[in-house]
């Protein structure tokens, strides 16, 4: 059979459902509106951010919220000179695991430091959140995170 | 189930490996198509059919097809009429292999079909990838799996553990090796001085430091006891197998370390003995350094001597693959023991160890 060009046909799925997001990340979220951090005290009194209803090291449950941030320390960075499509922000920018102060894990998010010779782990950074009117409970209500001390150039 | 992990108690051989050709773009053949010929190689390795296993367990996910139960459509790879005990996981091959492997030291079974396949062509496996991840507080800031292993990177530089000169000596070993693998993708001698003359794709990550994307498939026949020695000649035994998993919470791990590896090498008695040659699915350069450490391999082992996933990485079956690759180089008399190892999820969130040995 003589070779032919393959077919190709664009395919979307998508599950068009909501959910319920329950105590605890639903309580993260809200605080994301009200430009609020909040962590979850896990087992032996640590601070859990992103919150979660479990520890996620001992599977025990979790207790009361508390407030952190907005400031907190960069663990790890990774440099994205082409930003993706859907990534946070359209302009190159740093992923960054941020501990966040009071907290003690780290939350994911893009760090907008102008360059990549801008930024190294323990640097301090704090948050922007998107302003109130735009903001929806979710985590696209941060903006970023900017260097402590001022927004890049 | 009520067996766990551990070391075997009822002998169970790998008694036949096949895989595809691996390649960027499969765009002649869907997935029974680029199936079929691996599972026929699978069963005329030793002369057996589908009548001759008594369970078939499968790797594949549904985010790479973009449809749902799309293993049932593969089933159609092997024919299962009359009807078959079947059971498929949502992750790579080497977790069907160990579904399999516990229905067998529980004596339910004599043998087993295992395969995997995946096409990571047909999308953009950075976005598809992204959509795995925690619904509410990483998918919506859409973090590619680059991205992630780049933060993973940047601690384990940190740390003291590795540079991105360790990094592109691995991948330059890796691809170098897989010159002997007619079964790689990427295959090519680049001493490392040159791969650090490439840019970044997300710093510290440059291009050598990623797997590359391919479509391909594999599988693994296990027997068990009498039914192995019938098989084969010399058949490869499994010793130890086990998978541990550690939070999904990336911010609440440390990423430079491997605890779930450990935890599985020392259920799976890899310290039992010496090892000859470890197959490492670390599909990122970084990450087999830190597997090496939690398997607890020193500098006298051969790693990923068939050019590991840095030289083919077909999602789902790049972890079965390793099992089999490990399986070979004992065949081949390159090994009297093997250790080989499959991960899943992001930075190593989740980790299977897996002993062999010979007769």
């Amino acid at each position: 059979m003589p070779e032919s060009e393959a077919l190709h046909a664009s395919h979307r799925l998508e599950y068009p459902y909501s959910r319920s997001v329950g105590p605890v990340i639903g309580a993260f979220l809200t605080g994301l509106r009200e430009g609020r951090l909040l962590g979850v005290r896990g087992a032996g009194g640590s601070v859990i951010v992103p919150p979660t209803e479990y520890d996620p090291t001992t599977g025990g449950d979790t207790g009361e919220m508390v407030e952190v941030g907005p400031g907190g320390v960069v663990e790890s960075w990774a440099w994205v000179s082409h930003p993706l499509p859907k990534h946070p922000l359209p302009s190159p920018f740093a992923w960054a695991l941020i501990r966040l102060d009071g907290a003690d894990t780290a939350l994911l998010h893009a760090v907008d430091s102008g360059g990549p010779d801008q930024l190294a782990s323990g640097d301090r950074v704090t948050v922007r959140f998107r302003p109130a009117a735009e903001r929806i409970g979710a985590m696209a209500d941060i903006e970023s995170f900017v260097p402590q001390g001022g927004a890049p150039r | 189930m009520s067996a766990g992990g551990g070391r075997t108690v009822r002998p169970v051989a790998v008694a036949s490996f096949a895989q595809s050709q691996n390649v960027r773009r499969d765009d002649e053949h869907n997935e029974v198509e680029m199936l079929m010929p691996v599972v026929a190689e699978v069963f005329g390795n030793i002369g057996i059919t589908k009548d001759d296993v008594d369970f078939i367990c499968s790797g594949s996910t549904d985010y790479l097809i973009g449809g749902p139960f799309s293993f049932v459509t593969a089933l159609d790879a092997v024919g299962v009429w009359p009807p078959r005990a079947e059971s498929h996981v949502e992750m790579d091959g080497a977790w069907a292999l160990y579904e399999a492997w516990v229905l067998l030291q529980e004596g339910e079974i004599d043998a087993a079909l295992v395969y995997a396949f995946g096409r990571s062509s047909p999308g953009n496996l950075n976005e598809i990838l992204s959509l795995q991840l925690d619904p509410y507080y990483l998918a919506p800031l859409w973090p590619d799996p680059v991205s992630l292993a780049a933060l993973q990177a940047r601690a384990l530089i940190d740390a003291g553990k590795g540079s991105e000169a360790d990094f592109a000596a691995i991948a330059s070993r890796s691809r170098r090796d897989a010159m002997s693998n007619p079964k790689a993708q990427v295959a090519k001698d680049i001493p490392p001085a040159t791969l650090l003359e490439e840019d970044y794709v997300v710093a510290p990550l440059r291009r050598h430091a990623l797997p590359p994307i391919t479509d391909g498939a594999a599988a693994i026949v296990l027997a068990a006891g009498d039914k192995a020695g019938l098989w084969s000649k010399s058949p490869v035994w499994i010793t130890g197998l086990d998978h541990r998993m550690e939070t999904h919470s990336l911010g609440a791990r440390d990423l430079t370390s491997s605890p779930s590896t450990t935890r599985a090498a020392e259920v799976a008695g890899v310290a039992d003995g010496p090892v000859d040659v470890a197959e490492i699915h670390a599909p990122f350069a970084h990450q087999e350094i830190i597997v090496k450490q939690a398997l607890g391999l020193d500098d006298t082992v051969t790693v990923n001597p068939s050019g590991g996933p840095l030289a083919a990485n077909p999602l789902m079956s790049a972890g079965l693959i390793r099992i089999g690759e490990a399986a070979a180089s004992i065949s081949s008399g390159r090994a009297k023991r093997a250790v080989a190892h499959a991960t899943s999820g992001p930075c190593l969130q989740q980790n299977l160890v897996c002993v062999l040995e010979g007769e």
